[in-house]
């Protein structure tokens, strides 16, 4: 209002001028009346000269049907255009060529970068650079009905921005049909796409609070949020003590020093279909993950009950990888803190069974019954039921198998039927 | 043959065995041990329907078995559930044989022709019986159980004393960690598993054949369920008991009464629901080594 203000003195002060000298003129008029009238006149002028630039392009933009020569609207709402972020604007502010009436046909593309110079020199860095595929209304939308992105209504609004870059990158939209993955709906099934979409969380992580916005990088850009070493910092934005934790950890180490085999937070919980950790679902799909560098482990670990139980589904209780080893602070077993830490191992045994004693944890979740050297009790317990198994079988097969045919010979000679039917 | 029926004497057993009331039966087993004899398979069907899909649980059928049962905590109910009602039945048949044997002073429980504790006939039968399979010998006579009856009764009471301590073990297990070595609870599930796997293929594949597919009982052999035999059937696949009888002048003791068709027909309804489950179970496992 403060432009309406300046607006409103200048005419003021046009309209004391004659006032007075008219006040000289003709007596019966009085400087109280003209004072009124002058104010009368400010409500009347100001806001048509404020308008007169929009409203006189609304003339005839107004109209919903107008469309330009190649058929796309050119149709403006004048109501949402002065509600909008730019309602105080001039058409020609952003329109430059246009300086009088009749406009060329013709008329050239509005560069938001006369203002918006900064997000124009990010986008143009970024992965959605070309300008063409990704104008700036791609993702703010109608340009003449653009809101603040605190504005519910602005296509950037929080609440909003998954649904706006899922326009692009979502089954068989643009982004996929040029081979990079489908994520809006694997985002809106997970922990974040819930906060969001259910609760209305505006703190809940959506696109932009990890890929960034007009910057946007690749991940395999060492310079972006999401490139692998700087995903915990990204996490860690909003998840500081469990960045605190990790980096304290093996992997957090692994990737301070440079070791890019190490997991970041995405390798367990994946970037977009974050699931609730207590779920069952995700405590399915973890072990293998774990697994996938720590194969010996995984292989011993299948061995075990606590596998068996748990690859049945639903048991979500069984032990996997993190329930003893802990799932950011992973500590060498060595390492006093370490849950299996000889010290610990009746507290972290005992979180599942109650009962725990010093001899339950000589249990060992990772025995290899193949190792003759590691678990020679075991191994030798495993050959000797194999070899039983073995020789009973391999033994009464034969026999049956041999059994079989002579009784059937023996039968058939004596031509005494089936000699079946006993009862 | 002969004994009852000379007229008969060159017609075949089929011809006999379905003209009813006209053969002597003889008990073979008491009620007692047919009841056991059900509750050892329904709960070993149980104990195998449940224990296979952890045994085999990355295989593709076990999760859907699992969620069948009614899920992982149903399976655990359900195995420990049987495991307990054959624990029962193992020590009724334990406190049995010490009663009959011990107390009773009932002969020919622990050694002679008919106890259940192998001997060195059962070694020369079982020569001769695979002499006869080669055709180098004549079918050897057997007594009132066969060497492979006598494997299969202490493969079954090794098993459950085998398979229940490890069980028990790992069931109660810190318990038994006070005095137990700590791979011992590691190999409980190894014994247990494998132990396991041995009855299932043992039960399925070998006692089916040998009980109850081979040729002279196809398709089941009735008599565990019904009790009695016929007298052919006791002549022709026990001899040698079958003579001693007679020579003691002991057979008509062991009359019985042919059993009533309803009875029969439910005990192969239930026979034959048992062999179906048997052999799918079998052939599930069978499939989870070759997949």
């Amino acid at each position: 209002m403060t432009k309406a203000a300046r607006i409103a003195a200048f005419f003021l002060a046009v309209l004391v001028a004659p006032a007075e000298w008219l006040s000289d003129r003709f007596r019966i008029v009085r400087n109280r009346h003209l004072a009124v009238l002058g104010f009368i006149g400010l409500a009347l002028c100001a806001v048509p000269v404020r308008v007169a630039a929009q409203s006189e392009c609304l003339a005839c933009h107004a109209d919903k049907t107008m469309q330009d020569a190649s058929g796309h609207s050119i149709s403006v709402d004048g109501e949402k255009l002065s509600a909008s972020i730019h309602g105080g604007l001039q058409c020609n502010n952003c329109h430059i060529d246009i300086k009088e009436y009749p406009h060329p046909g013709h008329i050239a593309k509005v560069d938001c970068k006369t203002c918006h110079a900064d997000e124009g020199s990010k986008l143009a860095a970024s992965v959605h650079s070309s300008s063409k595929e990704h104008p700036c209304t791609s993702c703010h939308g109608n340009a003449h009905e653009i809101f603040p992105k605190a504005d519910a209504r602005s296509a950037v609004y929080p609440l909003n921005i998954p649904k706006t870059c899922g326009q692009c990158h979502s089954d068989g939209a643009m982004a996929t049909k040029k081979g990079l993955p489908s994520v809006y709906p694997h985002y809106m099934d997970s922990i974040h796409g819930f906060a969001l979409s259910k609760e209305g969380l505006l703190v809940a992580a959506n696109c932009q609070s990890c890929h960034g916005s007009h910057g946007i990088l690749s991940h395999t850009d060492p310079k972006s949020p999401t490139f692998k070493s700087n995903i915990p910092k990204t996490c860690g934005t909003c998840h500081a003590k469990i960045n605190d934790n990790y980096q304290a950890g093996a992997h957090g180490h692994g990737i301070t020093k440079g070791d890019l085999k190490a997991p970041v937070c995405t390798d367990c919980h994946t970037a977009h279909a974050i699931l609730q950790p207590t779920e069952s679902k995700f405590r399915m799909q973890s072990t293998p993950i774990c697994g996938s560098c720590h194969k010996d482990k995984l292989s011993t670990y299948h061995d075990t009950f606590h596998s068996q139980l748990g690859l049945l589904g639903g048991y979500v209780e069984t032990a996997r990888c993190w329930d003893c080893h802990g799932a950011h602070e992973i500590y060498p077993a060595s390492d006093p803190r370490s849950p299996i830490n000889k010290a610990n191992l009746v507290v972290t045994c005992g979180r599942c069974h109650a009962a725990a004693n010093v001899g339950f944890v000589q249990y060992q979740p990772h025995a290899n019954a193949h190792d003759r050297k590691l678990n020679p009790a075991l191994y030798f317990t495993r050959l000797f039921m194999n070899l039983l198994l073995i020789s009973v079988l391999t033994f009464f097969v034969i026999h049956t198998v041999l059994w079989l045919v002579r009784a059937r010979l023996d039968q058939v000679r004596r031509k005494s039927g089936n000699g079946g039917d006993h009862a | 043959m002969e004994v009852t029926m000379p007229e008969l004497a060159e017609a075949s057993t089929e011809i006999k065995a379905k003209v009813p009331g006209t053969e002597r039966h003889f008990v073979r087993f008491t009620r007692q041990q047919r009841y056991m004899h059900a509750v050892l398979f329904t709960t070993f069907l149980g104990l195998a329907g449940t224990g296979l899909p952890l045994r085999f649980s990355d295989s593709i059928w076990a999760r859907g078995m699992a969620s069948a049962v009614g899920g992982f905590g149903a399976i655990l109910f359900f195995h420990k559930f049987c495991a307990l009602g054959l624990t029962v039945a193992f020590l009724i048949h334990v406190k049995e044989i010490f009663t009959r044997g011990l107390y009773l002073r009932e002969k020919g429980i622990f050694w002679g022709a008919t106890s259940m504790v192998a001997n060195w006939r059962d070694a020369k039968d079982l020569f001769a019986h695979m002499r006869w399979f080669v055709g180098l010998g004549p079918k050897p006579q057997f007594e009132r159980y066969a060497y492979w009856e006598k494997f299969d009764y202490w493969a079954v009471f090794w098993g459950m004393i085998v398979i229940g301590f490890s069980g028990y073990a790992m069931w109660f297990a810190p318990f038994f960690a006070r005095f137990l070595p700590g791979w011992a609870l590691n190999a409980a599930l190894v014994i247990h598993s494998e132990e396991g796997l041995l009855a299932i293929l043992f039960i399925f594949s070998i006692h089916f054949v040998n009980t109850h597919l081979r040729p002279d009982s196809f398709p089941m052999d009735m008599v565990i369920f019904t009790g009695v035999e016929s007298e052919s059937e006791f002549e022709h696949k026990r001899p040698r008991e079958y003579a001693r009888m007679l020579r003691e002048g002991k057979l008509e003791e062991r009359l019985g009464e042919a059993p009533a068709t309803w009875f029969v027909r439910f005990a192969r309804v239930v026979g034959f629901t048992a062999i179906f489950i048997g052999v799918t179970l079998l052939i599930l496992t069978l499939t989870a080594y070759f997949d």
